[in-house]
């Protein structure tokens, strides 16, 4: 549900780069999307349509890249996958995995007009 | 003037109003890729107001010597009842203040200001969570620097408010034994946030199937620094410990400023 309110965001800042660039519209937008960040790839693009309206980003196609979840473990050093947020280490079971990737939440760039 | 994030807009909690940031935004490099369209290379971040209003906070916060505590969970987990039995038992020890969002309704501030402590709701309308725009506003009724702790409750639900700072020192998560145990693995953005689990409503125990000690693992397992309490508000178990980690809380904010008193 806070996908509508990350998105809101989303279209303020893209607006306000591209106002603050002169452009007359947005034709593009990069978001980077971590598998760790908690907001939904789906939910994002379905809300970009009703939150765009009427502003810079009508139109606009959105591009997300999703940056997959990675750990590292302090116990025995190896560098794991995660799918969810956990500290279990799948090589050794410490409770001692700290995520290095995978909550990016962020606009790598837009397109502009 | 709002100090916090330069809107204009004084005392309207839970209003919602866009400002413009203070400053144009800075750009990176633009270069042609053809026909009179530019890419802006920004890496700008979704949160990033948010979490630059939270500092705001925190900073205000600090400033007045205030401990502030965002309770989270999922609806019904017990946050009401356990604020209401946490100012019976220490509103005469500590000042407390209270902020509360609900989609609708002012009923749960009108259950806390029986307690004769100051109270404000925040309505959302529809949405999911408080953010750090609203505890903004919604703070600058209380007297601050005669206040010991501000508990913020969040909107019930177990998904967003993980993923925005409102400006508090700790995030309190509540898991009721009615719910399962497995809630931890479930929603693990709000159990990796959070610094105190407390699992509530204990004197259920008996007629519900909820593994305790599983549960517990089950945090760890999200976040292996989680302190856990196991309370009753109805039968009173547990509520010392959690009681001396609020008054431990509150000695911190303490130490440093001279705290103004009566």
């Amino acid at each position: 549900m806070h996908e509508l309110s990350l998105t809101q965001n989303l279209v303020e800042i893209a607006a306000e780069h591209a106002r603050a660039a002169g452009a007359k519209a947005i034709l593009s937008i990069t978001l980077e999307v971590g598998d760790l960040s908690g907001a939904d790839p789906e939910a994002l693009t379905f809300a970009f349509d009703v939150c765009s309206r009427g502003t810079l980003a009508e139109g606009a196609s959105l591009n997300i890249r999703r940056v997959p979840g990675q750990g590292c473990c302090a116990a025995c050093a190896a560098t794991v996958a995660c799918r969810t947020p956990t500290a279990v280490c799948p090589a050794c079971g410490a409770l001692a995995v700290t995520c290095i990737a995978g909550t990016e939440l962020r606009i790598l760039e837009l397109e502009i007009d | 003037m709002c100090h916090n994030c330069g809107c204009s807009v004084t005392g309207t909690a839970g209003a919602h109003h866009h400002h413009d940031q203070g400053s144009a935004p800075a750009h990176g490099h633009e270069h042609e890729p053809g026909q009179g369209s530019r890419t802006l290379h920004i890496e700008a971040d979704l949160l990033a107001k948010n979490n630059r209003l939270a500092a705001g906070n925190r900073a205000r916060f600090q400033a007045a010597g205030v401990a502030v505590i965002n309770l989270v969970s999922s609806p019904g987990a017990g946050k009401t009842t356990l604020l209401e039995r946490t100012l019976a038992d220490l509103g005469r020890t500590l000042r407390f203040a209270i902020l509360v969002g609900d989609l609708q309704t002012s009923r749960d501030a009108e259950r806390i200001a029986a307690s004769g402590v100051p109270v404000r709701q925040i309505n959302t309308g529809a949405g999911c969570h408080l953010d750090a725009h609203q505890v903004a506003h919604g703070s600058e009724a209380f007297d601050l620097p005669r206040t010991d702790i501000l508990v913020i409750e969040n909107v019930g639900n177990l998904v967003c408010p993980a993923g925005f700072d409102l400006g508090e020192d700790h995030k309190v998560v509540l898991l009721s034994v009615a719910e399962g145990e497995d809630k931890p693995l479930k929603y693990p953005y709000m159990f990796q946030a959070a610094s105190l689990l407390l699992i509530t409503k204990t004197d259920l125990l008996p007629y519900v199937d909820f593994d305790l000690e599983c549960c517990k693992a089950f945090a760890r397992q999200v976040n292996p620094q989680i302190e856990i309490i196991e309370i009753s508000c109805r039968s009173g178990a547990g509520l010392p410990a959690w009681y001396g980690w609020l008054e431990a809380g509150v000695a911190l904010k303490r130490a440093p400023s001279a705290k103004r008193q009566e």
